[in-house]
């Protein structure tokens, strides 16, 4: 890196060609010796992509792709100004194969093409080990899709995601637990897994803040199809209730065995059971089941009718999942560049961190470890073979039926306790409202 | 008292399946010496087998049970083959080679089945809809399915069966001869090449229906279901004594009841300082006891050349 940061330094100054983002993901050294380059050029800004373009989650990857493409085209027609010239986006997209060392590759790939900004990855396993190379780089990462915790706990300036992650989705199916299904006792399993014991857990805390009782806790594998045992144990305990995390391969299976065991307690989990896999394993038992997803129902999204058109026209194919915040990413990184005057990472990073977006998927605001603030989850239950929306909750602190301002409303979980995001207020031209 | 008893159930039946796959690598360790690793394997394709034919049948329009027979019986014409031509290609080969070589082809063979596995039926779980909802009935507060108690029969039936046949019938005269001392039994007459492919053979043909059981008892496999499945019923042969045909049974249930039992409850008895994920530590833990106390297994002979 070191090696060959002069050359390409002194090119890029002698082309006074867009900005310093080489500048930065090359020579760390300086920060400071970049100036902008005073051309009258049209200002080309890259935007990075980056998720599973091919294998088994290809359909998802793509559409991520999809949604950052179709947020460029519509920037480029409209004509966006950053600072006094006429900017001009160029999509570089990436394939990371859902695959954590591909998308460091892939990471260093987009870092040596300069982009400004990175909309990716998707998985959780991709986003956290590209994060430092973003980091280190100084480039500012939004993902779409990734809900573990860690992502965002790493402490760096550059991490950000629009999605609701697993911290605030086990608060939010506790909260609807006790609160809409008047859950009093209730039995929680977990597949051991970061991911599955991560949201049963954070499940537990707030159902037992919430004076629920806990009655077991019990584990099994990601790998396991016996839950016959661990089943039983807990109808000893007559829960109204069991939480599964996990993913559905375990869920079917062991909704299938709850009926079995004739266990009358309603089932739940979060978005890893929330899929058409799980209707299809756990067959007729899996009436009644319920499960969260991070964010709204398509069609229930602020501008979703009217994007799930427009993507539908430019790639005649319906929206999967999360193109709507691919594209809100690259809408929110180009706010703030509109505000920084700069596509500068260096200048527009602090911007980012204020920055208030009216989104496809809703309002748009980060809190200060680049989490989305109040992003909604939605539940949704089986009905009839189908998953059916049921409610839609914004992860509001507990209690305080405060009147939503636009500022405050710290994360839902409580990781970093009463630290305001104060950061929010001031910048904010358009109330949050919901 | 009636979560104790729907746990001994729940053993059970999980113990009755891991009898079956036992078997299989029980047989061909007596005669041979050699641990198959590929049998759980083998048991993933009967699985799937008939996962694959119960869907196709069903379709077509057959009645449940003669769906399930049929697939049963695909299954074991695929898996006693299957069984069959390993045993020829890769083990045959390696007949007098020393001991380590065949223990390595076995893991490759392992392996080749699991990836052909995942090429034939994709790396995702395969599921099996639900065609049949079995009946439950009360047993002392328990719940029993007809499928459960099915499984229970046709295993012990299976295990009687094959018992009967290796101690009354002429080629179970002969396994057991070869057992005994390959190179006399055959100087004796006794062909003991037909004789190990059809150790493979019969071993194949029950881990079919040990397949076909876990696809219906739990709706779900994939390409990789056999490994910790022949792990368990490789660890219950050893438990019961490997070599063993009676020792296996005993070894399947034996381990499947104090695995129910250790999951219901480990965490009672450890104070709440194990919860149920440590189950399998009361199993192995078994295991460790009776190889110390009784390095042959429960009901294995010690003999001179094999431990």
């Amino acid at each position: 890196m070191t090696l060959h940061s002069k050359p390409i330094m002194i090119r890029t100054i002698m082309s006074s060609l867009v900005l310093s983002v080489g500048l930065l993901g090359c020579g760390k050294e300086q920060p400071p010796a970049k100036v902008e380059a005073p051309a009258p050029q049209p200002l080309i800004i890259k935007i990075g992509s980056a998720s599973p373009l091919t294998g088994p989650q290809a359909h998802i990857g793509i559409d991520i792709r999809n949604g950052v493409q179709l947020a460029i085209e519509d920037l480029n027609a409209a004509g966006i100004m950053v600072g006094d010239q006429k900017a001009t986006f160029e999509l570089v997209a990436e394939d990371d194969e859902a695959n954590p060392t591909k998308a460091t590759t892939v990471a260093q790939k987009l870092v040596d093409a300069k982009v400004a900004a990175v909309v990716g990855h998707f998985n959780s396993g991709a986003s956290i080990p590209a994060s430092k190379i973003y980091a280190d780089a100084g480039i500012p990462q939004i993902s779409p899709g990734s809900t573990n915790p860690d992502y965002t706990l790493k402490g760096y300036p550059t991490t950000f995601r629009v999605v609701a992650h697993d911290g605030q989705q086990g608060p939010t199916l506790a909260r609807f637990a006790i609160n809409t299904l008047k859950s009093r006792s209730i039995a929680v399993i977990d597949d051991s897994t970061a991911y599955g014991q991560g949201l049963a857990d954070n499940f537990e805390a707030t159902a037992k803040e919430l004076g629920a009782k806990i009655v077991a806790h019990e584990h099994t594998t990601d790998k396991d199809t016996d839950f016959k045992a661990i089943l039983t144990k807990i109808k000893g305990k007559k829960p109204d209730l069991i939480m599964f995390g996990g993913i559905d391969p375990q869920a079917g299976p062991m909704i299938k065995q709850m009926q079995d065991l004739r266990i009358k307690a309603r089932f739940m989990g979060g978005d890893g059971v929330q899929t058409p896999n799980f209707i299809k394993l756990g067959g007729a038992a899996s009436e009644g089941a319920m499960a969260s997803i991070p964010g709204l129902p398509k069609d229930k999204m602020p501008g979703g009718n009217e994007f799930l058109a427009k993507f539908k026209t430019r790639f005649n194919q319906d929206v999967e999942l999360f193109a709507p915040m691919g594209y809100d990413a690259v809408q929110v990184l180009v706010a703030a560049m509109k505000r920084a005057g700069s596509a500068d990472p260096a200048k527009y990073l602090p911007e980012l961190k204020n920055t208030q977006h009216q989104g496809v998927i809703g309002p748009i605001a980060f809190d200060e470890k680049g989490d989305l603030k109040n992003a909604p989850i939605t539940i949704y239950v089986v009905k009839a073979g189908q998953w059916e929306p049921l409610e839609v909750i914004q992860p509001e602190p507990v209690a305080v039926a405060a009147e939503s301002s636009p500022a405050p409303a710290a994360p839902a979980n409580a990781v970093a306790p009463a630290e305001a995001p104060a950061a929010a207020a001031p910048s904010a031209p358009t109330a949050v409202k919901k | 008292m009636d979560i104790f008893v729907q746990q001994l159930i729940n053993g059970l039946v999980l113990g009755s399946i891991y009898a079956l796959v036992a078997l299989g690598y029980t047989m061909v360790y007596g005669i041979l010496g050699l641990i198959n690793f590929a049998h759980g394997d083998v048991t993933m394709i009967g699985a799937l087998v008939s996962a694959t034919l119960i869907q196709l049948l069903h379709a077509a329009g057959l009645p449940v049970p003669v769906s399930l027979l049929l697939a049963g019986g695909g299954a074991v014409v695929v898996c006693a083959s299957l069984g069959f031509s390993i045993e020829r290609i890769a083990y045959r080969p390696l007949r007098n080679a020393p001991r380590l070589a065949p223990l390595i082809t076995a893991i490759g063979v392992s392996i080749l089945i699991q990836y052909s596995a995942a090429l034939i039926w994709g790396k995702q779980y395969i599921a099996l809809p639900a065609i049949i909802t079995p009946p439950s009935i009360e047993f002392a507060g328990a719940q029993i399915n007809h499928l459960q108690i099915a499984i229970v029969i046709l295993a012990a039936c299976i295990m009687g069966g094959l018992i009967w046949f290796i101690h009354h019938s002429r080629m179970g005269r002969a396994m057991r001869a070869t057992e005994q001392n390959p190179a006399v039994a055959s100087l004796m007459g006794v062909d003991t090449h037909a004789v190990i492919a059809m150790t493979f053979l019969l071993g194949s043909a029950i881990g079919a229906i040990a397949g076909l059981m876990v696809i219906l008892y739990y709706g779900i496999g994939h390409y990789f279901m056999g490994f910790m499945l022949g792990l368990k019923a490789f660890t219950a042969a050893v438990l019961g004594g490997i070599g063993n045909v009676g020792g296996a049974v005993i070894g399947g249930l034996l381990l499947g009841i104090i695995e129910s039992l250790a999951a219901g409850y480990i965490e009672q008895l450890s104070g709440g300082l194990l919860g149920s994920n440590y189950r399998d530590i009361f199993a192995f833990l078994v295991l460790i006891l009776v190889l110390l106390l009784r390095p042959q297994g429960l009901l294995g002979q010690r003999s001179g050349d094999r431990a």
